[in-house]
């Protein structure tokens, strides 16, 4: 148990792809104008994600080393294929507001950096887990920053209105980086402040170890 | 003529990459600590556009939508971006050894740049909103890479040259430093660039 509890808080938390590691910044600010497709952007990462991760795992011992990168590249972009399909032909509001960004998820750095990092040297089970927790820590940052710019820029949180006043550069890319700026310096703040204040109290640092180990 | 104006100022100014579209931050964030490695960089994804838009144009216009296989159209251009950066990686080795050196440390990476799958992506789409007209060839489309590489390349000089100037401010909050300090200078950038907007092409 205490080993998927460390996958999952990794995933979630102490390697947030958005927060800590800073990868796929391309969707996260493209997309965090609005908050459903900031939402419906991370839900299709973990769709993927998932099944990328199980996929590479499962034939991790088949695909020779040498040629290992296009090889998880032809699993990916065929994932983001379908997804594209499906997504087209059910959701179209969120095809639509996706644009350009559902192609590029093939070059999305979270994804092919998962199969590198952590599907090719573990098994499927850890490795659909590890998908899964890192992809919704993904969807939860862009969904939190969603709501925040979505709500500055144009008064309203899930495409319900709240107020009449906005804050027009909110809803452009300056908006997304001066918010996903402050974002990351506060969640970097709040990690610091724990640490220390355990640090403090129990006199010893707060390692990703002590904590799994509290949760599980 | 007009076309050209158009094409021009839409992919250097009025829908730069990274300023309105947000294509290509990772080099963006990741290269822009010194202006020379951005400069580097800037070339080296401007060049690896411009071939990968004049190959993968023609073949999806041409091949792709004939045979109805166009929604293959990602596996297809990601393969042959990939394809292409080994091949330039090779030739720009052999024939000047002092520009692989310069630019050897990003070439592989530009594989995995969104900028290059986006160009290509967007090419092929509708073009209307963005240059005023819906028709498009080979030329311009390339025409149009070409320039959104510049439009990148300006960026990431400006922004590079921003960073220097801050990585002399000593004593700025832990929690700040990196790519805090670094989104909030881009927010600035991308504020200027609004002026831009208000180019009616």
């Amino acid at each position: 148990m205490n080993k998927y509890a460390k996958i999952s808080l990794d995933g979630l938390i102490f390697q947030n792809p958005t927060f800590m590691l800073v990868l796929g910044t391309c969707p996260t600010l493209g997309l965090i104008s609005s908050a459903s497709s900031a939402a419906g952007m991370g839900l299709t990462v973990v769709v993927i994600l998932t099944l990328s991760n199980m996929l590479i795992s499962a034939m991790r011992k088949i695909i020779p080393n040498e040629v290992r990168i296009p090889a998880y590249i032809v699993i990916i972009a065929t994932l983001v294929t379908l997804a594209r399909m499906v997504l087209e032909k059910f959701v179209p509001d969120l095809y639509d507001s996706l644009g350009g960004f559902l192609a590029l998820i093939v070059v999305n750095c979270i994804i092919l950096g998962r199969a590198e990092a952590f599907a090719n040297k573990h098994t499927v089970i850890e490795s659909a887990l590890d998908g899964v927790s890192t992809g919704l820590g993904f969807t939860a940052a862009l969904t939190i920053m969603g709501i925040i710019c979505e709500f500055l820029g144009s008064g309203s949180i899930f495409g319900a209105k709240i107020m009449d006043f906005t804050i027009g550069a909110f809803a452009t890319p300056a908006g997304s980086f001066l918010v996903y700026g402050i974002c990351i310096a506060v969640f970097v703040y709040i990690m610091d402040s724990i640490e220390r204040y355990r640090r403090e109290k129990k006199n010893k640092p707060l390692t990703r170890e002590s904590l799994v180990k509290e949760v599980a | 003529m007009g076309t050209f104006i158009a094409i021009v100022l839409a992919a250097v100014l009025t829908n730069n990459f990274i300023t309105v579209r947000t294509y290509g931050i990772c080099p963006f964030l990741g290269v822009s600590k010194n202006t020379s490695s951005a400069v580097g960089m800037g070339v080296a994804v401007t060049l690896v556009m411009a071939i990968a838009t004049a190959v993968t144009y023609p073949l999806y216009e041409y091949v792709m939508v004939p045979l109805k296989i166009d929604f293959l159209e990602i596996i297809f251009f990601i393969f042959i971006i990939a394809a292409l950066v080994q091949m330039i990686e090779k030739i720009i080795q052999k024939l000047s050894p002092t520009l692989y050196k310069a630019m050897g440390i990003y070439l592989p990476l530009i594989t995995t740049n969104c900028a290059v799958l986006g160009v290509c992506e967007l090419v092929i789409g509708d073009m209307s909103s963005i240059i005023g007209t819906a028709t498009m060839n080979t030329g311009w489309a390339v025409l149009y890479a070409v320039f959104a590489g510049l439009g990148f390349t300006l960026v990431m000089i400006i922004m590079s040259g921003l960073r220097e100037k801050i990585a002399c401010y000593g004593n700025m909050p832990k929690a700040i430093k990196g790519f805090p300090i670094a989104m909030i200078t881009a927010s600035l950038i991308c504020m200027a660039f609004t002026v831009f907007s208000y180019i009616q092409l």
